[in-house]
């Protein structure tokens, strides 16, 4: 029940924004969201009392004839991205407060239509509702992207929508092939998620591994891996800010989520014969991107490659299959969708205060402002991975659980700790030390919503770098019963 | 005392938060005074409790705050070990740290940053600790990420440059390159034993193959290469000196630089079973103290002599460790903390003097004009060349000593190291203070002593230069060597010498006796005949230039990775990203958009055609059909 108000919240709240005008159209936005934060909150606490609670989770007949049900339900995985989802989106919603945006209604409705969506690809129990939300939650983004985006958005928009709507219609197909083979036995059809696992695994390996890629194409495209990656910087740099942190903070996570959810379990055997094959192109992507990322002079750009190499860590650990790959992958999707909305915020207030994102136009910011290159420097080790820092917990467990699988394919991997280094500290210095440049710029203080929004993200990098147990407590038995489920 | 050793830690933690929250807001001497009060603390605490030990049976105490890390098999506590490794290493970086926060009070005084300077000094001092005290691989891990970024910050504190924020960040890149193999090898650990916990670590450690021992104790020698500047890794101290004076006595002399000796001291069970390991360790070390000494012979910048100094003292003590001299060179990082940080402090005393400068060549005949300084230099330029009774003359005799024992040659290249070393640092002491002044006329007329925050840390650490020998007298004198005595519990193979007294006498007297004989050629050069050095690179002889310019290593990494790391980055970006694979999607979508152009002209929306088509459908079916 409380899993179904999670995603009723946003909506009716959409809804209502969708009617206001100007200003009331992003407080009552921001007002709903900390209300879903808080709800989220609530839920937690009554899964940490009892995880099996019936209260929790929702489960009613949709379309009888075809086994659809509206289920939704809550593991310890499931319930960390909903939460990641709830503290991000009110944070999205204030970093927006100093940008003026045309028709602040259909903008911030459809924000919260996107976290509907969101919510409920996360809790999805059925494979049919899986599916539509994962397709619900490409609508509100389109649009954000193509109606606030920034030049040629057009064109790169429709090549973004394109691109992942045809991934996700090979999922569609791969999911209705394994609804093909439910009901063994008792031959009533079902959509619901233990009945495709059950599916899946009585494939022979052939099946499995037909079903594997043709699902795996949707979450590789979303995430995105190498080489299906190069829709990515151009719609993340052309999609307004808030646009690029739904994106890249919590949209991704589908796919990785995707891959723990509906993709182990499904194919074991498919991922013994296939997982290296996928692990290899994850870690290409790590070197390829953080390599790319190097090169970039646009400080968003920059962090859009990045965000590139980070996923393919993920990816990388999750298909290894191990717990310290998966959790560290749970652990690290939360800490990289943080820090990664505070990197897009940094790129957002550079713009704003001083025109450009252009690295090499940039420095001496660190003269004008100290708190915000404190801040900024922060938000930067985090994502650098730096120990007691949110990002070093993930990263560990993810080169742990990759070099159970290989080795040598970890030190590769690893190389990104090099690497990583070297593109931010670069960005780092060019924007913010030396002197100031000859063409001058100024950098006053910063706006009160973004200090909120940075100095948050600041604390929870440190908090749950120092103390990360609250989320191993619910990742770590989520992860081994998923895990024991694959065998 | 030892149950509240978590108190060493959170003393500078605490400190570094109110300056970092509050220190803008605070008078200078307010925010001094709080940086310093909270490594005095810590220091208080560390001696209480190491008394404790001293006078306690059991030698070993586990901490635990709280646990960390937890996934399934994996299990990480946030937990302090205090034994008599992390007791001596508390000593040392409280002890000369609180020394060092008194004298940055005085040196950094006028510079805008102060309370930030305390700041960053004071975090670094908690990573430190963390780094010594942690009972399991990867609180050692986070402490020494946690140096690095201090090290990044300090190095890079007067941030409007951009040469010295370059060498900021190069020392946190070469660091990372060391980190990885760190962390590598901590994972390799963990699928080794199902552990990182010292404890339960070594205690399996014989039970696996030698292949693993080795590849776990060179990967975490990688790590050690970076953070201690050995070669390959070692390019990135010399420029370190970017950062203030007292920064390069505390961070990259006296602790930081000496965190590799210690991860293998505390790792000495692998380094004892793996051959291959210890002979590693032992080459680096004896190349690098080699090769920095040599570059050590043409510096003219006093911080720069220092610092290459230091990556020849440190390979000095890797190659102590890789003959198993565990306890001796524990013992030179203890005595060579005290003279280093004397020199650098020294050596700031006098750029201070001097307003700035930092070339010998310019400076000259400063003894009578700043006589605390040149006195204190004076004992720590004779301790760290080896002269008795100072205490570098045991540190260095004890660890040459077992280097005999084990290889010959080693041994010479050791002592070859050690009249260079004798040779620089007189070098540098005969040009600073002997001779006529060479600076300015301004620079003369503002020739002053510092003011006693900085003389009274240089006497400390000058009286400590001296006397530090009786830590660990030798064992052939009939002595106790107490640091030897002290260490044992943690070291698990020991190997006690072999050699006769007269062999031993024999060596030391030899050690002494080259070392005068270069100290009077130094003299004899520098006094006598007063050579300078020579003023541009263009009067150089080719090998002159050759060290001069440090062998072109620089340059070199500078071709090899810097340059085609930038060239691939850009091809992979303009040709291979935006051109092929870029390429290939849009080339899918023109041909799905053609396609559909092309089929879309079928549909002409004439009746006639459309009939003719499927008269000719059904006759191609029937056909087909009739056929098959």
């Amino acid at each position: 029940m409380l899993t179904g108000l999670l995603i009723v919240l946003p909506l009716v709240a959409a809804l209502l924004v969708f009617l206001t005008k100007g200003n009331t159209a992003r407080s009552l936005a921001l007002v709903a969201s900390v209300a879903e934060f808080a709800l989220s909150l609530f839920v937690f606490f009554q899964f940490k009392n009892d995880p099996t609670a019936n209260t929790l989770s929702l489960n009613c007949t949709w379309v009888q004839s075809m086994g659809i049900k509206f289920a939704v339900g809550l593991d310890g995985i499931s319930l960390l991205l909903v939460l990641l989802t709830t503290f991000l989106v009110p944070l999205i919603i204030l970093s927006s407060f100093k940008n003026e945006y045309h028709k602040p209604n259909a903008f911030y409705g459809l924000i919260l239509v996107m976290q509907m969506a969101l919510v409920g690809v996360f809790t999805a129990n059925d494979g049919f509702l899986f599916y539509v939300f994962w397709e619900l939650a490409l609508i509100p983004i389109y649009f954000i992207c193509l109606l606030w985006g920034g030049d040629d958005r057009g064109k790169i928009t429709l090549k973004f929508f394109i691109y992942t709507l045809s991934g996700s219609l090979f999922m569609l197909i791969g999911l209705i092939y394994l609804y093909s083979h439910t009901g063994y036995g008792s031959g009533i059809r079902s959509w619901a998620i233990n009945d495709l696992y059950t599916a899946g695994r009585s494939l022979n390996v052939d099946q499995q591994s037909a079903v594997f890629w043709m699902i795996f194409l949707a979450f590789a495209i979303k995430m995105p891996i190498f080489p299906l990656h190069t829709w990515q910087p151009d719609t993340y740099v052309v999609a307004p800010t808030q646009g690029t942190m739904l994106l890249s903070g919590i949209m991704l996570k589908m796919g990785t989520f995707g891959v723990i959810k509906w993709l182990l379990p499904i194919a074991p055997l498919a991922l013994e014969k296939w997982g290296g094959t996928a692990i290899l192109l994850s870690t290409i992507g790590i070197i390829y991107a953080s390599c790319i990322a190097i090169a970039q002079k646009d400080f968003k750009r920059l962090i859009a490659y990045s965000s590139i190499a980070h996923v393919g860590l993920i990816s990388a650990g999750i298909l290894s299959a191990n717990q310290q790959g998966v959790q560290g992958a749970v652990i690290q999707m939360l800490s990289h969708g943080v820090n990664v909305v505070g990197l897009f915020l940094i790129a957002d207030i550079l713009l704003r205060h001083t025109g450009t994102r252009d690295i090499d136009k940039l420095g001496g910011i660190r003269n004008m402002n100290g708190q915000f290159s404190v801040l900024f420097l922060i938000i930067l080790l985090g994502s650098v991975a730096l120990p007691l820092t949110n990002g070093f917990i993930g990263e560990f467990l993810l080169l742990n659980g990759v070099y159970q699988y290989s080795a040598y394919m970890a030190a590769f991997a690893g190389l990104s700790v090099i690497l990583g280094a070297v593109y931010m500290l670069r960005g780092y210095q060019k924007i913010m030390l030396g002197e100031k440049p000859s063409t001058g710029i100024e950098f006053g203080s910063l706006a009160t919503s973004d200090k909120v929004v940075l100095i948050t993200i600041c604390a929870v990098i440190i908090a749950f770098g120092v103390y990360p147990k609250p989320l191993n407590d619910l990742a770590e038995p989520a992860v081994k019963a998923l895990l024991s489920n694959m065998k | 005392m030892i149950k509240l050793i978590g108190l060493v830690p959170l003393f500078p933690l605490i400190g570094f938060l109110i300056n970092g929250f509050f220190g803008k807001k605070m008078s200078k001497s307010l925010s001094g005074g709080i940086a310093c009060v909270s490594i005095l603390a810590s220091l208080i605490v560390s001696v209480l409790a190491f008394i404790e030990l001293e006078h306690s049976a059991n030698k070993s105490h586990v901490v635990t705050l709280f646990s960390w890390i937890s996934a399934d098999t994996l299990n990480i506590p946030f937990d302090f070990l205090y034994d008599p490794l992390s007791a001596l290493f508390l000593l040392i970086i409280t002890g000369i740290g609180f020394l060092i926060h008194v004298y940055s009070v005085g040196y950094m005084h006028d510079d805008a940053g102060f309370s930030r300077f305390f700041t960053y000094l004071n975090l670094f001092v908690f990573f430190m600790l963390l780094l010594v005290m942690g009972n399991n691989y990867l609180i050692m891990f986070v402490g020494w990420e946690g140096v690095g970024l201090c090290s990044y910050l300090l190095i890079g504190f007067w941030f409007k440059n951009t040469a010295y924020n370059d060498a900021a960040r190069k020392a946190f890149i070469m660091n990372r390159i060391g980190d990885l193999g760190f962390l590598l090898g901590i994972i390799l650990i963990f699928v080794t034993y199902g552990s990182i916990s010292y404890g339960d670590v070594f205690a399996k450690a014989g039970v696996s193959s030698n292949a693993i021992v080795t590849s776990i104790a060179l990967l975490l020698f990688i790590g050690a290469m970076g953070k201690s500047a050995q070669i390959p890794l070692y390019t990135w101290l010399p420029d370190a000196m970017a950062g203030p004076t007292p920064v390069s006595a505390l961070i990259h002399a006296a602790t930081m630089v000496t965190a590799g000796i210690y991860m293998i001291v505390r790792s000495n069970v692998f380094y004892s079973i793996s051959e291959v390991a210890s002979e590693t360790v032992a080459i680096v070390g004896v190349a690098t103290a080699l090769f920095a000494a040599t570059i050590g012979l043409l510096q003219n910048d006093i911080k720069k002599i220092l610092a290459y100094s230091t990556v020849s003292q440190l390979g000095l003590m890797f190659l102590g460790l890789g003959v198993g001299a565990y306890s001796s060179s524990v013992f030179h990082v203890t005595t060579h903390a005290f003279f280093k940080a004397l020199l650098f402090l020294g050596a700031g005393s006098v750029i201070h003097a001097m307003g700035g400068e930092q070339d010998v060549r310019k400076m000259g005949g400063l003894k009578g004009k700043i006589k605390i300084t040149y006195i204190t230099m004076l004992l720590g330029t004779i301790a760290i060349s080896g002269l008795p009774p100072f205490s570098g003359f045991f540190s260095k005799d004890e660890i040459l000593a077992h280097v005999y024992e084990h290889s010959k040659i080693l041994w010479f290249l050791g002592m070859v190291t050690s009249m260079l070393t004798a040779f620089y640092m007189f070098r540098m002491l005969f040009l600073t203070f002997f001779g006529t002044f060479r600076g300015t006329h301004e620079q003369e007329h503002h020739l002053h002593e510092s003011p006693k925050s900085m003389t009274i840390p240089l006497m400390v650490l000058a009286t400590l230069s001296v006397v530090g020998g009786v830590l660990g007298l030798p064992e052939f004198w009939g002595q106790t060597n107490w640091i030897g005595e002290h260490l044992s519990p943690i070291i698990l193979h020991k190997d006690p010498s072999t050699l006769s007294h007269e062999t031993e006498w024999t060596l030391m007297g030899l050690a002494v006796a080259s070392a005068a004989a270069v100290i009077y050629f130094a003299h004899s050069m520098f006094i006598t005949n007063g050579v300078l050095p020579v003023a541009g690179e263009d009067k150089m002889k080719p090998w002159q230039k050759l060290v001069y310019n440090k062998y072109y290593v620089d340059e070199l990494y500078d071709t090899v990775i810097r340059k085609p790391l930038d060239a691939v980055s850009k091809a992979f970006y303009k040709f291979f990203d935006l051109q092929i694979i870029d390429g290939i999607v849009n080339g899918v979508g023109a041909a799905v958009k053609g396609t559909g152009s092309v089929v879309r002209l079928l549909q002409t929306g004439n009746i006639g055609f459309y009939v003719v088509s499927m008269v000719v459908g059904v006759v191609l079916i029937l056909l087909f059909k009739f056929i098959l």
